[in-house]
C-alpha cells in the first residue's frame, strides 16, 4: 500500500516551510549578545537566589557578592534567578543595586545587603522576596487578559509537544516519560548549532527541527521497536522510558553543564499591544509558528494517508492491522512526527522561558501529561485543547495563587481528569480502571 | 588515582544513614509495588511528608523528636488516604502518572514562599535536630567509633543504630504481614483483582491498608534522612523516586531483603562512582572534565535501569514467575 | 465422578404454567424489572424472573442476548439502570461484588481466574471466608490465626482431592492446564461455602474428557444441597443436567421451563438453532431442496 503518495500534501508541506523560513528570518534578525544570569560556574561552590516582587520574578536586577578575596556580580534572568560561583567556602555579603530595581520599589526587608554563609554545604541560597511596593494599578481584568493571551502563548508551545506524546500513546500504548527529554533535545541541538557552530539562527532552528525528528527515527529503530516485537507489557515499557529519561537528561547535562544558555536574540523588546498585555516580538513569531505548525499537523493527520492510518491504528490497533495497514511503519513515522514537534516545542520554549538547561523539558514534563490526560490519551486535537486549557490555566491562576504555585493548579486539573472523566474530553470511554 | 580514598570512600557507602533512608523507602515501595502491584510513582512525596511533618513539629510546634516523628508518620498515613481513596480503583499507568502528581504538588507546596514561614522553602530547615532533642537523646558519649571505613562520630553513630533499628523492626513488619493469609489476599489483588472480589474479599480497603503500610515506611525513610542532614525540597524531586525504583528493581520487587540490599548496592555503586569517575577525570584516563564524570554516573544510572527492566526484572533475589509487571 | 446414570431431575419446580417469569416454589433469587443499556444499545430488559433453589438452572441464548451482562448484574460486577433482585430475600441492588460473594453467591469467569502466579494450594485457602490472619492486625500475630489456618488447608487438600489436583498443590497454578485451571476456579469456589454457584460458560475450551468430569462436579453441587444457575452454549450439557432451562434473546426472557419442552417451543426455535441440529445443514441454507431429494429416490 502505498501511503505516501506524492500530491498535493508535499505542496502544502512546500508552502509551510517557506512560511516557516519567512518568521525564522525575522526571528534570526534580531540578535543580541546573551545575557549571562550566571557567572562563576567554574568554581566548586555557589551563592544563588530570586529576586521576586510580590512573587513575581523580576529580570535585570544586579546583585553583588563580596567575600574575603572574591567578588563577583550578575544580573538576573528574566526568571529572577541568579547564580554567582565562589572560590572557598566563607562569610560572604550579598547586595542587591536597589537602583537596578522597577521604579517605585525600594525598601527591602532586612535590607539591601546581607550575608550568607556557607556553612556545610556547596550551594547557599539567598532570595530576595520583596513584598510591598507600589500598589498595582492595573485593573483585574486587563491583568487577567494580559494572562490569557499569555496562557494561548505557552500553550500552544505545549501543544506543539503533547500531540506527538499523545499519538505515541494512541498508537503503541505506551506512556512515554522521556518525551521532556525530546523537547530538550530540540532546543539543544538548536543551540549547539545556532551558538557552537554559529549557523544563523533562521537555519539552524529548521536543522534543529529535522535532527529532533531523526532522534525520534533512532528512538523507535534502535529501541521501542525490538521491545515491542520482544513483547514486553506497557508497565514494563514505561518504566524503561523512565530509564531512558533519567539517561538522556543527565547525557544533556554532561554536554551542556548544569547552567542556562541562551540562544541568539532572546532578548527580543516587548511591544504593549494592548491594555496591559505587552508581548516580545519572539512571543509573536513563537505564536505564529506554533500556528502554522499545528496547521501543517492537522493537514497530515487529516488529510494523508498516513495521518489516517495513524487515526485508524489509535482507534483499533487489530481493526487497523487486518485491514492491511503496516502498523510499524506508520508507528516509525509517529515517531519522527512527535520528535519534530517536540523539538520545534522546545525551541519555543528556550526563547519562551528563557534559557536552554539540561532539565528543561523534565520541567514541563507534567505539564504535558496534563495536557495529553485533559484532552484525551490518544487524540490529537484532543491533546493540542488540553495544552491551550492548561496554558491558559497556569497563567491564569497566577492571578489567585502565588505564582510559584502555578504548576499547581495543572497537576490538580491532572489528577481530576484521571479520576472522574478519564477518556479527557475527546477520547474513547474504554476502561482506566 | 588515589585509590585507597575510592575503596575508602565506596566501602564507607555500604553502611550510611542515606542508605538507610533508601533502604525504607524501597522497603515501602517494595510493600506497594512489588506485593500489592501499585505503581506508586509518589514515594518521594512520602519521604517528604515524613521529613516535614518531623522538622516542623519539632520547630514550629515544639515537639520533642519522638512525636515530630510521629508526626511524620501520621503525616504519611494521612497522605496515603488523601491519595488512596479516590485514585486505587485506576488502572496502572495512570495510577502512575497520577501519583507523580501528586508527590509534586507535595513538593511545590513546600518549595513555595506562600509558607515560607514553617517550611522555609528553598532554603528548607535545619537545626529540628538539636531543638527537638534527637541529638541530646544519644546515649553514645562524644568520642570515635568503628574502624577502617566505617569510622564515625558519636551523632551519626546514633542516626546509624536508631536508622538500623527502624529498619529491622520494619523488615519484620513486612515479612510477618506477607507470609499471613493478608499476604496472600495482597498478592492475589496484584495479579487479579476481580478473582479476588469474587471471593468476598473487600479489595479496596486491602490496597488502601498496603498503601499505608507502605507509605509508613516511606515516611520513616523521610524522616531517617532529616535526622541526619536537613530537610530541603530539592531533595525529594522526582529523580530520587526514580532512584528508589532503580533500587527495589534491583533487589528485586517481591522480596523482602531485596528493596534493603537492592539500596545498599545502589547507594554503594553511586558512591564507588562519584569517587571513580571524578579520579579518572583528572587522570586524563577519561576524556571528560570533573563535573562532567560526576553526571556519568546519572547516565550510568538510567541506563542500569533500563537494563535491569529488560533483561532481569526480577532483580537480584526476584523470581520471575511472581511479578506481574512482566509479560 | 462418572455418572453413568441420568441425573435425578427436580421437578415441581414451578407454580402455574411454565413461562417466562414464572413463579417458584422455592425462589433462591427474584428479579423485577432489571435493566441496562450501553449507549443506545439495551443490553438486558427483564421484567421478572425467579430462580429456583436446590436446582440446576441454565441460562441459554444466542450471542448478544445478555446472558453474562446479566450474570455480571446479578453478581454485583455491573450495576443496572434500573431494577431490584433480592437473595435469600435480602435485597443485593448497590450491593458491591464482594459483600454478595459474602453471602453465599460466588461466581467463575468464562476466562478463567486461576492466579497463575500463586500456588494451587494458596490459590485454594484464599477461598475460605472469614479468616482472622486476613485482618491487617491480627495478620501480625501468627498464633491468631495458625490454627484456622491449617483447618483451612485440610480442608482445601480434600477439595483438591475431589477434584484430583492434590497432587499439584505446591505448584504455581501458571503449570496447570487450562481444564486443570477450569477444576481449580471450580474447586477454589467452593472453599466459600456457597449456597448460590454462578458458573459462566463452564464448558467453554475445555475438551470432551474432561467434560464429563466437569458435568460430574456440578451435579454434586446439587447433592450437596447448592444452587446451581449456569450460563452455556452446549445443548447436550443442558439438556443433561438442567433441571430447568431459561431462554434469553436480546436481553429478555423469551421462554422458561424443563429442558425437554423448553427446546420445543417456537420462541426458542426462533430466537436460537436447537431445533435444526437434527436436519442437514444443506437444508437449514435452503441449499438442497427436501422435496428434490425425496423426488429422486
Amino acid at each position: 500500500m502505498n501511503f505516501l503518495f506524492v500530491g498535493n500534501p508535499k505542496r502544502f508541506l512546500k508552502l509551510v516551510v517557506v512560511v516557516f523560513t519567512a518568521l525564522i528570518i525575522g526571528l534570526g534578525l534580531l540578535v543580541s549578545p546573551a545575557q549571562a544570569d550566571s557567572v562563576g560556574e567554574e568554581f566548586d561552590h555557589a551563592v544563588l537566589g530570586n529576586v521576586k516582587i510580590k512573587g513575581e520574578p523580576v529580570g535585570g536586577v544586579r546583585i553583588v557578592v563580596e567575600g574575603p578575596s572574591y567578588t563577583a556580580e550578575v544580573v538576573t534572568g528574566d526568571d529572577g534567578s541568579w547564580l554567582i560561583g565562589v572560590p572557598t567556602k566563607d562569610t560572604y555579603t550579598v547586595t542587591l543595586d536597589q537602583e537596578t530595581l522597577p521604579a517605585g520599589i525600594a525598601v527591602l526587608e532586612g535590607g539591601a545587603s546581607q550575608e550568607v554563609d556557607l556553612g556545610l554545604s556547596d550551594r547557599v541560597v539567598k532570595n530576595f522576596f520583596i513584598g510591598q511596593g507600589e500598589r498595582n494599578e492595573v485593573s483585574f481584568f486587563d491583568q487577567f487578559v494580559a494572562r490569557l493571551i499569555y496562557g494561548i502563548n505557552f500553550g500552544l508551545m505545549l501543544g506543539l509537544a503533547s500531540v506527538g506524546l499523545s499519538l505515541v500513546f494512541g498508537t503503541t500504548g505506551l506512556s512515554n516519560f522521556a518525551h521532556g527529554e525530546m523537547v530538550t533535545f530540540g532546543a539543544v541541538a538548536a543551540l549547539i548549532l545556532g551558538v557552537v557552530l554559529e549557523v544563523p539562527i533562521w537555519v539552524a532552528i529548521p536543522a534543529a527541527v529535522i535532527i529532533s525528528a531523526g532522534f525520534g527515527w533512532s528512538m523507535d529503530a534502535g529501541l521501542w521497536k525490538p521491545l515491542r516485537k520482544k513483547g514486553l507489557g506497557i508497565v514494563q515499557l514505561m518504566i524503561i522510558s523512565i530509564g531512558l529519561s533519567l539517561t538522556l537528561r543527565y547525557i544533556i547535562q554532561f554536554f551542556i553543564g548544569g547552567g542556562t544558555e541562551q540562544l541568539p536574540g532572546f532578548d527580543s523588546p516587548k511591544i504593549n499591544l494592548f491594555g496591559s498585555v505587552a508581548l516580545s516580538v519572539n512571543d509573536l513569531y513563537s505564536m505564529g509558528i506554533s500556528i502554522v505548525a499545528i496547521l501543517a499537523f492537522a493537514f497530515w493527520l487529516l488529510r494523508t494517508n498516513t495521518g489516517k492510518a495513524t487515526r485508524a491504528i489509535s482507534d483499533n490497533p487489530d481493526l487497523a492491522a487486518a485491514s492491511g495497514i503496516d502498523v510499524d511503519k506508520v508507528v516509525r513515522i509517529v515517531w519522527i512526527v512527535s520528535a519534530a514537534l517536540a523539538g520545534l516545542s522546545g525551541v519555543l520554549w528556550a526563547y519562551f522561558r528563557p534559557g536552554i538547561k539540561w532539565d528543561m523539558g523534565t520541567q514541563i514534563l507534567l505539564l504535558i501529561f496534563a495536557a495529553v490526560t485533559l484532552g484525551g490519551l490518544g487524540t490529537a486535537f484532543g491533546a493540542l485543547i488540553g495544552a491551550l486549557v492548561v496554558g491558559i490555566l497556569v497563567e491564569t491562576s497566577s492571578l489567585f495563587i502565588p505564582s510559584d504555585l502555578k504548576y499547581v493548579g495543572a497537576l490538580v486539573v491532572l489528577i481530576g481528569v484521571l479520576l472522574f472523566r478519564p477518556q479527557g474530553l475527546m477520547g474513547r470511554r474504554q476502561r482506566v480502571g | 588515582m588515589d585509590w585507597g580514598t575510592i575503596i575508602n570512600n565506596t566501602l564507607a557507602g555500604l553502611l550510611t544513614p542515606t542508605t538507610i533512608a533508601f533502604a525504607l523507602a524501597a522497603l515501602g515501595l517494595a510493600m506497594h509495588f512489588g506485593f500489592a502491584g501499585l505503581l506508586n510513582f509518589g514515594i518521594a512525596g512520602f519521604m517528604a511528608i515524613g521529613a516535614y511533618g518531623y522538622a516542623i513539629s519539632v520547630l514550629t510546634f515544639g515537639f520533642p523528636w519522638w512525636g515530630g516523628m510521629i508526626v511524620g508518620i501520621i503525616g504519611s498515613i494521612l497522605f496515603a488516604i488523601l491519595l488512596g481513596v479516590p485514585t486505587l480503583r485506576l488502572r496502572g499507568d495512570y495510577l502512575a502518572i497520577v501519583t507523580i502528581a501528586a508527590a509534586e504538588i507535595v513538593r511545590l507546596l513546600f518549595l513555595t514562599t506562600a509558607f515560607t514561614d514553617v517550611t522555609g522553602s528553598a532554603d528548607g530547615l535545619f537545626g529540628y535536630n538539636n531543638s527537638g532533642g534527637f541529638t541530646s537523646a544519644n546515649p553514645f558519649p562524644p568520642g570515635s567509633y568503628g574502624w577502617g571505613p566505617w569510622t564515625y562520630n558519636s551523632e551519626t553513630l546514633w542516626v546509624l543504630t536508631f536508622g538500623l533499628g527502624v529498619l529491622a523492626v520494619c523488615v519484620w513488619f513486612l515479612w510477618a504481614l506477607m507470609r499471613s493469609p493478608w499476604g496472600r489476599v495482597i498478592k492475589g489483588i496484584r495479579e487479579d483483582e476481580e478473582a479476588i472480589r469474587a471471593l468476598g474479599k473487600n479489595v479496596f480497603a486491602y490496597k488502601l491498608q498496603a498503601l499505608i503500610i507502605g507509605g509508613i515506611f516511606g515516611g520513616m525513610g523521610g524522616i531517617i534522612y532529616a535526622a541526619f542532614a536537613n530537610v530541603s525540597p530539592g531533595v525529594y524531586v522526582t529523580s530520587i523516586t526514580f532512584f528508589i525504583w532503580t533500587s527495589l528493581l534491583l533487589g528485586g520487587a517481591a522480596t523482602i531483603w531485596g528493596p534493603v540490599i537492592g539500596a545498599v548496592i545502589f547507594w554503594t555503586l553511586q558512591a564507588f562512582l562519584s569517587n571513580i569517575l571524578p579520579e579518572l577525570a583528572l587522570a586524563g584516563i577519561l576524556p571528560v572534565s570533573g563535573t562532567q564524570a560526576a553526571t556519568l554516573r546519572f547516565v550510568l544510572v538510567g541506563i542500569g535501569l533500563m537494563l535491569l527492566v529488560i533483561y532481569r526484572p526480577q532483580g537480584i533475589f526476584g523470581d520471575k514467575r511472581e511479578l506481574t509487571f512482566v509479560k | 465422578m462418572s455418572n453413568s446414570d441420568s441425573p435425578q431431575k427436580s421437578t415441581g419446580l414451578h407454580i402455574g404454567e411454565a413461562g417466562p417469569g414464572c413463579k417458584k416454589t422455592d425462589p433462591m433469587l427474584i428479579i423485577d424489572h432489571v435493566k441496562k443499556s450501553f449507549g443506545g444499545l439495551t443490553a438486558v430488559d427483564v421484567e421478572h424472573l425467579e430462580i429456583p433453589k436446590n436446582a440446576i438452572t441454565a441460562l441459554i441464548g444466542p450471542n448478544g442476548a445478555g446472558k453474562t451482562t446479566l450474570f455480571n448484574l446479578l453478581t454485583g460486577f455491573d450495576t443496572p439502570d434500573t431494577g431490584e433482585w433480592e437473595f435469600l430475600g435480602t435485597s443485593l441492588s448497590g450491593v458491591p461484588s464482594y459483600k454478595v460473594a459474602q453471602m453465599g453467591q460466588v461466581r467463575t469467569f468464562q476466562l478463567t481466574k486461576a492466579l497463575s502466579l500463586l500456588t494451587v494450594l494458596d490459590n485454594m485457602k484464599l477461598g475460605a471466608k472469614n479468616q482472622v490472619g486476613e485482618s491487617i492486625f491480627r495478620a501480625l500475630f501468627p498464633r491468631s490465626w495458625r490454627k484456622q489456618d491449617a483447618e483451612i488447608e485440610i480442608k482445601a487438600i480434600e477439595l483438591l482431592k475431589r477434584f484430583k489436583l492434590d497432587t499439584k498443590q505446591a505448584d504455581f497454578a501458571a503449570s496447570l492446564s487450562g481444564g486443570q485451571r477450569k477444576l481449580l476456579e471450580m474447586a477454589r469456589a467452593l472453599m466459600t461455602d456457597p449456597v448460590l454457584v454462578m458458573l459462566d460458560e463452564p464448558m467453554a475450551g475445555v475438551n470432551p474428557a474432561l467434560t464429563q468430569s466437569l458435568l460430574g462436579h456440578v451435579l454434586d453441587l446439587k447433592k450437596e444441597g447448592m444452587t446451581v444457575l449456569f450460563v452455556e452454549h452446549d445443548m447436550h450439557m443442558v439438556r443433561h443436567i438442567a433441571d430447568w432451562v431459561v431462554v434469553m434473546a436480546e436481553g429478555k426472557v423469551v421462554a422458561e421451563g424443563p429442558p425437554e419442552t423448553v427446546m420445543n417451543e417456537q420462541a426458542v426455535i426462533d430466537a436460537y438453532l436447537g431445533a435444526h441440529q437434527d436436519t442437514d445443514l444443506g437444508v437449514v441454507t435452503g441449499r438442497i431442496s427436501i422435496i428434490d431429494q425425496e423426488k429422486d429416490k
